[in-house]
């Protein structure tokens, strides 16, 4: 690429005001507008390793891998191991329980409404992984709706179970899990 | 890596729009201003530039597919090459690396790199377009929202080192805070650990005001060649060293107190720059914060503090503007604004003129000769990392 032939070289301009017009709430309920609300719509193929790992939920089974290379047992399983970028090279049976890593209390949706009884989203170690091979999923079997009640019954570290969808209910989903609960009350220190 | 490519290159202008909930002007627009800006700063036109960088996220924001494409006119990308740099939230520093790749592999010698993003236009809310981020068949079933990833995050970052609350709110307060010097800042204010903590709880332990806001903004800068820098002008500011790297998007498989990435970032980056002490050879940084306690995490990946330590640093004032390692001087995202793509780039821009001593009512004080800016995103998996310098 030919060098740049500068249409001038004058020292730098000294610093202009910041562009740009704020709409206060008025003005944008005014503001000149379209809007398109579309309708687009998916059917994802759930793969090789994840269609077997819902048709083991659906049986009430939570399935896992293991690589040989590396030493690690995963899930939610895959072909290949990302790390050793080889084939996985054996299907396990793990338990339905675990432990909760992390977990948050959320008390709104996605577009920012209030939710009155909050969603207890949590990263679950399910058993029988290496450290810290787990899924997202939601803790239930608690009461209360604050953040103090139901800190008094799980914490990181609360060892908790699946609790499954009935036998007949149950799809081949991530839903076939209803949620994990508590295994014994939890006080914390 | 640890390998130095044998041609430097110099930001040697920036510009930057307002940052606002909601901006009559468009994306175009806003790159524009912002493009327009930073080449006026640098002193050359568009005619001079050879390649176009435009970093913009999810094209869900704007409801315009191939959004890069279409954002190319306001970038200044028409006839010549461009490219959209993209890696989510980490595309703010991101487009600077790549127009670092540009100049400094001796592809062209001028370059301008834009980052723009207007997350209002998207109804009822923008969180609409993070929906799609989730697992579309593991997770998106559980009715997930993005707050989840961040909240879950902070948790096991709190558990694993005994942190509080209270000390995670005060990187809202400081930012807030200091964003009250910036020209450009959405949602600035004087505010008390007490105040943050009195906000609602939007995702235990998450409070709102430990949440940046929703924003359109854009902001740019110009690159040069080592040759071509100093004719430009006398005070360029180097990119000594970048550094990126993703983990594993099998998020529930991380180790979620420590951003591991970032530090694999942050080490390329150093090891490029020569720093072999970065707590003692960098003077400012940057690094991103999205949400309160992800500045602390960060700074900890980016080997400026001990990992779980960074909140004693913090209450210590350590990372106040005035303080040991000044820690977003600009404001941050907090404070200044999170138009994603821009606010990465914002960052640098902030870098820029805190080194050039042009940053007015925030600067730094003492002779700052180098910082750190860094971005992260995707799903928590990328950290992006360059280094600025006067030498």
């Amino acid at each position: 690429m030919a060098r740049p032939r500068l249409s001038r070289e004058t020292p730098a301009a000294p610093p202009r005001a910041p562009r740009g017009t704020p709409l206060s709430d008025e003005e944008m309920a005014r503001a000149s507008v379209a809007s398109w609300t579309p309708a687009l719509e998916y059917a994802w193929d759930a793969g090789e390793a994840i269609s077997r790992f819902l048709a083991g939920l659906r049986d009430g089974r939570i399935l896992g891998v293991r690589c040989r290379a590396c030493g690690r047992t995963v899930t939610p399983p895959r072909v290949f191991c990302e790390l050793d970028f080889r084939p996985m090279d054996e299907w396990v049976e793990l338990p339905d329980t675990g432990t909760i890593n992390t977990f948050s209390i959320c008390y709104i949706t996605w577009d920012m409404k209030p939710l009155r009884r909050p969603q207890i989203p949590a990263v679950i170690e399910i058993d029988g992984t290496s450290p810290r091979g787990g899924f997202l999923h939601l803790i239930g079997g608690v009461r209360g709706r604050t953040v103090e009640e139901i800190r008094r019954q799980i914490a990181v570290g609360t060892p908790v179970r699946a609790v499954w969808k009935p036998a007949a209910r149950r799809t081949g989903a991530i839903t076939d899990i209803l949620h994990f609960a508590p295994v014994k009350s939890h006080v914390r220190p | 890596m640890g390998r130095r490519p044998r041609r430097r290159v110099a930001v040697v202008g920036a510009g930057m729009t307002l940052f606002m909930r909601r901006a009559l002007e468009t994306g175009k627009e806003l790159a524009y201003y912002a493009a327009s800006q930073a080449l006026e700063s640098a002193g050359v036109r568009l005619r001079d530039v050879q390649a176009v960088v435009m970093a913009t996220a999810p094209d869900a924001f704007d409801g315009v597919h191939m959004k890069g494409e279409w954002l190319l006119d306001g970038a200044g990308g028409v006839r010549r090459p461009y490219l959209r740099a993209y890696v989510g939230g980490g595309s703010g520093v991101f487009s600077i690396i790549s127009g670092w790749s540009l100049v400094a592999s001796g592809l062209c010698d001028l370059a301008l790199v834009v980052a723009e993003e207007k997350m209002s236009s998207c109804q009822p809310h923008p969180q609409a377009a993070f929906l799609t981020i989730f697992d579309h068949i593991l997770e998106r079933p559980l009715g997930p929202n993005l707050l989840w990833i961040f909240a879950l995050e902070q948790q096991r970052y709190m558990a694993a080192y005994g942190i509080r609350n209270e000390d995670i709110a005060l990187v809202s307060v400081k930012n807030k805070r200091n964003a009250l010097a910036h020209p450009c800042a959405q949602v600035a204010a004087d505010l008390t650990v007490r105040d943050v903590l009195a906000s609602e709880v939007v995702a235990w332990p998450v409070h709102r005001l430990m949440v940046s806001p929703v924003s359109d903004g854009a902001a740019a800068v110009v690159l040069a060649a080592e040759d071509l820098a100093p004719r430009l002008t006398d005070r360029p500011v180097w990119i000594q060293g970048v550094g990126w790297s993703l983990d594993t998007s099998y998020w529930g498989n991380r180790d979620l107190a420590y951003p591991r990435y970032v530090e694999r970032a942050a080490r390329m980056a150093y090891a490029m720059a020569g720093i072999t002490e970065p707590r003692r050879q960098i003077h400012i940084a940057e690094p991103y914060d999205p949400f309160a306690y992800k500045e602390l995490h960060h700074l900890e990946g980016l080997l400026l503090a001990d990992r779980g330590k960074a909140p004693e640093d913090l209450a210590a004032g350590r990372f106040d503007r005035t303080g040991e390692l000044p820690s977003c001087p600009s404001g941050g995202l907090m404070g200044v604004g999170n138009p994603i793509a821009a606010a990465g780039l914002m960052k640098v821009c902030e870098l820029f003129w805190q080194l050039r001593q042009e940053a007015g009512a925030r600067q730094v004080p003492g002779n700052p000769e180098r910082g750190v800016a860094q971005a992260w995103g995707d799903l928590m998996q990328i950290g992006t990392v360059v280094v600025l310098g006067v030498r």
